[in-house]
């Protein structure tokens, strides 16, 4: 098993944004909501390929998502679009803001 | 039957120009719309709720009765939501609030929350969409990404919208992105800057400095290059008319309120050289019309508490993120949205541990988990009302179908009446 530290960043893609509307139980959404980007490189380096489940760990909970490749993303930093699977990892503590850490989280991510 | 200048009530763009085809009582075509707005008229009409308490089907007068009998019961409600209706359901939401003496809150606390907290320490530079369609010659997007979340923002207002000085389009503009990831809207850049997670604020500052003649002691300041920054503010300086369009990747991260701050304090700075405006990116079609609507009524944006009969004011502590997760609140009522998907697993879960109501039209993941679901009529598409653009202009929802439901307002203008009559 490999595993590695990457940072978190959760975010809006179309394709959540289309789902939204076809309904939050619908394939297309869930799908979405439960794909993790990963560079390419790190991909390789933790042997893994598109389609493949991995499970994702920040402090606050963990959860099991698959992965695809991303050229948008530089080595190190995942990103997982908006939805449930995402606010399983984000913590509660607003820092006196309302506004929880949705972005630039520290996770851990095992094949 | 075709409906022309339809408003989509989707993002904050709140495009007016969408033409809509209906065929006996659906929406069967949509012209002009994104993608996203194509997908929410032509769904209209799926995945609609009844009138539920408890799992049970019920009618729409039972289900107001007994959300108004949690409400005037709870020692400490939260109202949640507001972004997704019109100003006059948002209003009422308000008096509710007043009446009931509980807590309210906008998605804006979970969005650009922090953004109205720096707007409250460093003033706005403010622009409407217009000009930056028709004046603006550098557009400097950070930390957000119109192409997947706001899809027309950028032909209909900034990157390639023609206009009056302006009439070359994208041709006109040079586009600067600042972004952790190369997004698609980094890909139509001019100039992409790359920055590394949690450094917004320390490069925001550094622009500053640079602006105000300083020499960084530093290579490169979160990833980026020294020289880059050196060479964004000369353009920055030079441009005839400069905006900065921000989102998430600001309010999110880590600093929030501090990074909006730097970045609302850097335009004002710019000012001394150029005309420079700045305007965050709203998500929900009407988010910037409940700061607005909140604002008038109680003096404040957000995150207010009347437990005391007055509104008070409380970031971090009449947040609902925060009350849920405290567990400080003993009944929630929320209004088009869905924080059932949208929060922290751990503030989301408390909602399923008390009666939680919701007024919606569709199923969502807080549907699944409310005592008391009151289905009603989609605000743009079976309820007119006013909504606030992005950039703080009103315009007027149609309605093109009818619905067998009252809308937001007029839902929570009986329970209004009827917690009234119990309290």
């Amino acid at each position: 098993m490999s595993a590695g530290k990457f940072i978190l960043i959760t975010g809006r893609t179309s394709k959540q944004g289309r789902a939204l509307h076809t309904g939050k139980d619908s394939p297309e959404y869930l799908e979405e909501v439960s794909t993790l980007e990963m560079n390419e490189a790190d991909m390789e380096e933790m042997g893994l390929k598109d389609g493949d489940e991995v499970r994702v760990r920040s402090k606050e909970g963990e959860i099991t998502v698959r992965c695809r490749r991303s050229d948008s993303l530089p080595r190190g930093i995942i990103f997982i679009p908006y939805g449930p699977p995402a606010n399983t990892l984000i913590g509660v503590d607003t820092d006196g803001t309302g506004m929880p850490d949705s972005k630039g989280i520290e996770v851990e991510i095992c094949k | 039957m075709q409906v022309k200048d339809v408003i989509c009530p989707f993002c904050g763009c709140l495009c007016d120009d969408i033409e809509v085809t209906i065929e006996n009582g659906k929406i069967t075509d949509v012209a002009r719309g994104c993608a996203i707005s194509r997908e929410l008229f032509l769904n209209h009409d799926k995945d609609l709720v009844k009138p539920m308490v408890d799992g049970k089907e019920v009618s729409l007068e039972e289900a107001i009765e007994e959300a108004a009998t949690i409400l005037s019961r709870s020692q400490h409600p939260l109202i949640y939501g507001l972004s997704s209706t019109t100003c006059e359901a948002q209003r009422e939401a308000i008096e509710l609030a007043e009446i009931i003496g509980g807590n309210i809150d906008s998605t804006s606390s979970v969005c650009h929350g922090p953004t109205t907290l720096a707007f409250q320490m460093v003033g706005e530079v403010t622009c409407t969409l217009g000009e930056v369609k028709n004046r603006a010659d550098l557009l400097l997007f950070w930390g957000c990404n119109p192409a997947e979340a706001h899809i027309r923002h950028l032909t209909r207002y900034s990157a390639s919208a023609k206009g009056l000085f302006t009439p070359r389009g994208r041709r006109d503009r040079t586009i600067v992105v600042v972004d952790v990831r190369r997004t698609r809207t980094a890909r139509m850049a001019d100039i992409f800057l790359q920055i590394r997670p949690n450094s917004d604020y320390a490069c925001l500052q550094a622009l500053r400095a640079i602006l105000k003649g300083g020499k960084l002691s530093a290579d490169e300041v979160g990833g980026i290059p020294v020289e880059a920054l050196v060479d964004l503010v000369e353009r920055m300086k030079s441009c005839r008319y400069g905006v900065l369009l921000f989102g998430m990747g600001l309010t999110m991260s880590r600093g929030k309120h501090l990074n909006v701050s730097a970045a609302l304090s850097l335009v004002r700075d710019l000012n001394r050289f150029t005309k420079f405006a700045v305007i965050p990116m709203r998500g929900h079609f009407n988010v910037t019309g409940a700061d607005a609507i909140l604002t008038w009524e109680t003096g404040y944006p957000y995150a207010i508490n009347f437990s005391r009969g007055y509104p008070q004011y409380g970031p971090g502590e009449f947040t609902s993120v925060d009350l849920l997760a405290r567990k400080e609140v003993d009944a929630a009522l929320i209004i088009a949205s869905d924080p059932v998907a949208n929060f922290p697993r751990r503030a989301a879960s408390y909602l399923s541990e008390i009666p939680t109501i919701i007024l919606d039209p569709k199923r969502n993941k807080t549907t699944e988990i409310a005592k008391v679901v009151i289905p009603t009529a989609a605000a743009g598409i079976s309820a007119e009302g006013t909504a606030y653009r992005m950039d703080g202009v009103p315009l007027r929802l149609k309605k093109v179908l009818d619905s067998p439901y009252p809308s937001d307002e007029e839902v929570l203008g009986e329970l209004i009446s009827a917690c009234l009559s119990k309290l």
